[in-house]
């Protein structure tokens, strides 16, 4: 049998399945990334600082603001700036907003047509309205969540090394913080709907490696820790993740202590499970979750069960900056110095790094930037083999049909991770 | 109504090398998507269905072009389309990622994949107008989604389309935010082309001129403001390569001297079907 998806359909970037079996034997299995390098690392030498976050978060469509903040933590590490705690709540919120965005896009229009047997969600405009309306609403609430913070979801227009260049004011959150509330029934639906898909049996243990932090179900700051119970604190990343080129990939491969690795939701919702916000505990258990989970089509349920925290998060931090008040901090000035800073956040899709150089102008002299996606396709391409040999007997379209649904149950950015 | 009455208008969307933002901006239209979906016929969008065809009317494209065997891919999009519309700053002006163009090729090729460098492909970074016809630019990194609806309203009723052709600076007065110039920063407002309702300078930060040199700049006006305020030409050059190809216009510009500069040539305004 000889399966080649050419340019896989739902996913964000190009990219090809690529399998074949031989007497039912596994022969290869592999997921080609086609898509052109940008070149990012290179172009954001000897820019600026102030100028470095602003062609970082553009990396990414769907998490430019993870870019952002991860930019910025780096830039900050290696200028020496302190940011305020009200920076943080406010780059946390927006790590929440572009969580509900992302995960939204993922399990309404990319993730759910291949469990309803459907190409895409355009025949449901018409057969259930209701449904499609619920996605782009909940789509859209993290999307305008972002924009009364930063201007813009895609992509961010106030974010600076320091802080931001203007605040909402708490009253800009009210009619958003209302719809947020009203979400909640959208998000029970959302629960609902999962809980009846027809989900896969496969199981594969990986390691699986996310962030986390001492304090709260971590998007953002904290150290980088492994189902398998390694710590590393997040500038010494370097000490366990590393790159290499392989053939078929204009990405490269990123690795865990030299072996494969899984980041994302189920990776985040394994490690850290217990600091979830309730409701988001609960909607876990009505999804048949249980951690350490090792099933892969169940990312998707983690990202259902994180829209769900996020949800909550959201709405947390609203009232926390609500009741501190909201004030421009005015002063933004940096030093131009150099030194080398690190910054970490989970994406949606899982640990982000971006490392930076600066040298004395305060100019960028060296890039360093591990994109989630990159993270897990090593660990893709031994899933796909090891999900074909379980499935080989099938009709070839089945095949077909289960190995793009492990790929896309990946939710693969694939021109991110290739920058 | 200029498409064939016989059935809705086919659009099918594309992308080469982005970050896919301006297709996200269009996902996230929310409900007025919904309505303009409904009077349209999506037969191919890679990043959003698993549906197929190749027979379109539309074609609405994101992405510059950096290799030279994506091409033939653009080409046949071309052929294939009445309507070749270029959605974002990638596509229209080579967008964020055109100053690799400042570097040799291989050189970029080796620091990213070292010594496995000559497996993999790259070129110099271009607009899609450099390898085809665009019928309707819309700018900006990332697009307006109000621009891109109106641009689908237009090309549906048959009506030419023709983008913004004011500075940044007229969209900041009329909204009368303070000008950036005035708090010490460098802005490319005064030279880059409207129609994002100046955002940037609403949030208090400056223009980085994603959406492109204006047709025709008023570059004396400009060069006034830079000396004025103590900023140098080859600050405004090193910020506009942020974005444009169109960076030495710039400078060119700069040095034909302290005139109002001589305008290019206008583009016709396109109509639905002019090209076919």
């Amino acid at each position: 049998m000889e399966i080649r998806v050419e340019h896989l359909t739902r996913v964000e970037g190009h990219g090809n399945v690529v399998a074949s079996t031989v007497d039912g034997r596994v022969r290869q299995a592999v997921f080609e990334v086609v898509e052109a390098n940008r070149f990012f690392e290179a172009i954001l030498r000897g820019r600026d600082h102030e100028e470095v976050s602003h062609i970082a978060s553009r990396i990414c469509g769907i998490c430019a603001l993870s870019h952002a903040c991860a930019s910025l933590q780096a830039t900050e590490a290696a200028l020496g700036l302190e940011v305020s705690e009200q920076t943080v709540l406010l780059r946390r919120l927006i790590m929440d907003a572009e969580t509900i965005s992302s995960h939204a896009l993922h399990v309404y229009f990319l993730a759910a047509p291949d469990y309803l047997g459907l190409q895409s969600v355009l025949p449901l405009i018409q057969e259930d309205p209701e449904t499609v309306k619920r996605a782009f609403r909940v789509k859209k609430a993290g999307y305008d969540l972002a924009e009364v913070i930063v201007g813009r979801h895609t992509h961010p227009v106030s974010m600076i090394p320091g802080g931001f260049t203007s605040v909402p004011r708490v009253r800009d959150f009210e009619p958003i913080r209302a719809r947020l509330v009203a979400l909640r029934d959208d998000l029970a639906l959302t629960v609902e709907m999962y809980q009846h898909l027809d989900v896969p049996a496969f199981e594969r243990p990986t390691e699986y490696v996310s962030l986390r932090h001492p304090d709260h179900y971590c998007f953002y700051g904290g150290d980088i820790v492994s189902s398998a119970g390694e710590q590393v604190p997040a500038a010494r990343y370097l000490e366990a993740i590393d790159e290499v080129v392989v053939e078929h990939s204009t990405a490269k491969h990123a690795r865990w202590y030299g072996g494969i690795y899984r980041v994302g939701a189920l990776a985040r919702v394994n490690n850290n499970w217990r600091q979830l916000h309730a409701p988001a505990q609960e909607a876990m258990r009505a999804l048949g979750l249980v951690p350490p989970c090792h099933n892969p089509f169940q990312n998707n349920a983690a990202q259902v069960v994180e829209l769900v925290h996020c949800l909550e998060d959201a709405l947390m931090l609203i009232d926390t900056l609500a009741s501190r008040g909201i004030e421009l901090e005015e002063d933004h000035h940096v030093e131009p110095r150099a030194g080398r800073g690190v910054g970490l956040v989970e994406a949606p899709r899982g640990l982000l790094i971006h490392d930076y150089t600066y040298d004395e102008r305060g100019k960028c002299e060296h890039a360093n930037c591990i994109i989630p996606t990159a993270q897990n396709y090593a660990n893709l391409d031994e899933e796909m083999a090891e999900y074909l040999a379980q499935i080989a007997s099938e009709p070839e379209d089945a095949v077909r049909r289960g190995l793009e649904m492990l790929v896309r149950a990946y939710d693969p950015c694939i021109s991110c991770s290739t920058h | 109504m200029a498409h064939r009455p016989d059935r809705r208008p086919r659009v099918a969307f594309f992308d080469f090398a982005c970050c896919e933002g301006c297709q996200l901006t269009v996902l996230s239209i929310g409900e007025p998507l919904i309505a303009l979906l409904a009077s349209v016929e999506v037969v191919q969008w890679r990043e959003a269905i698993s549906e197929k065809s190749d027979d379109f009317d539309i074609a609405v494209v994101e992405g510059a072009i950096t290799r030279d065997s994506d091409v033939p891919r653009l080409k046949r999009i071309r052929e294939r389309a009445k309507t070749l519309i270029a959605l974002g700053a990638c596509a229209t002006i080579g967008g964020p990622h055109v100053s690799a163009n400042r570097w040799p090729t291989q050189e970029l090729l080796s620091l990213v994949y070292g010594e496995k460098a000559a497996q993999f492909e790259a070129g110099e970074v271009r607009p899609l107008s450099a390898e085809v016809k665009v019928d309707i630019p819309i700018y900006g990194c990332p697009i307006n989604a109000d621009e891109f609806l109106t641009v689908m309203k237009h090309t549906l009723i048959g009506r030419p389309y023709r983008p913004p052709a004011k500075a940044v600076c007229y969209e900041c007065k009329l909204n009368g935010y303070e000008c950036v110039y005035e708090k010490g920063m460098l802005c490319l407002g005064p030279v880059t082309r409207c129609g994002c309702n100046a955002i940037c300078t609403s949030r208090g930060h400056r223009c980085f001129g994603c959406r492109g040199l204006v047709d025709d700049p008023n570059t004396s006006a400009a060069f006034e403001v830079l000396e004025e305020h103590g900023k140098t030409l080859e600050e405004v050059v090193g910020l506009f390569e942020i974005y444009s190809i169109r960076a030495p216009r710039v400078r060119e510009l700069a040095e034909a001297g302290p005139h109002r500069a001589k305008p290019e040539k206008a583009p016709e305004p396109w109509r639905f079907g002019s090209n076919t």
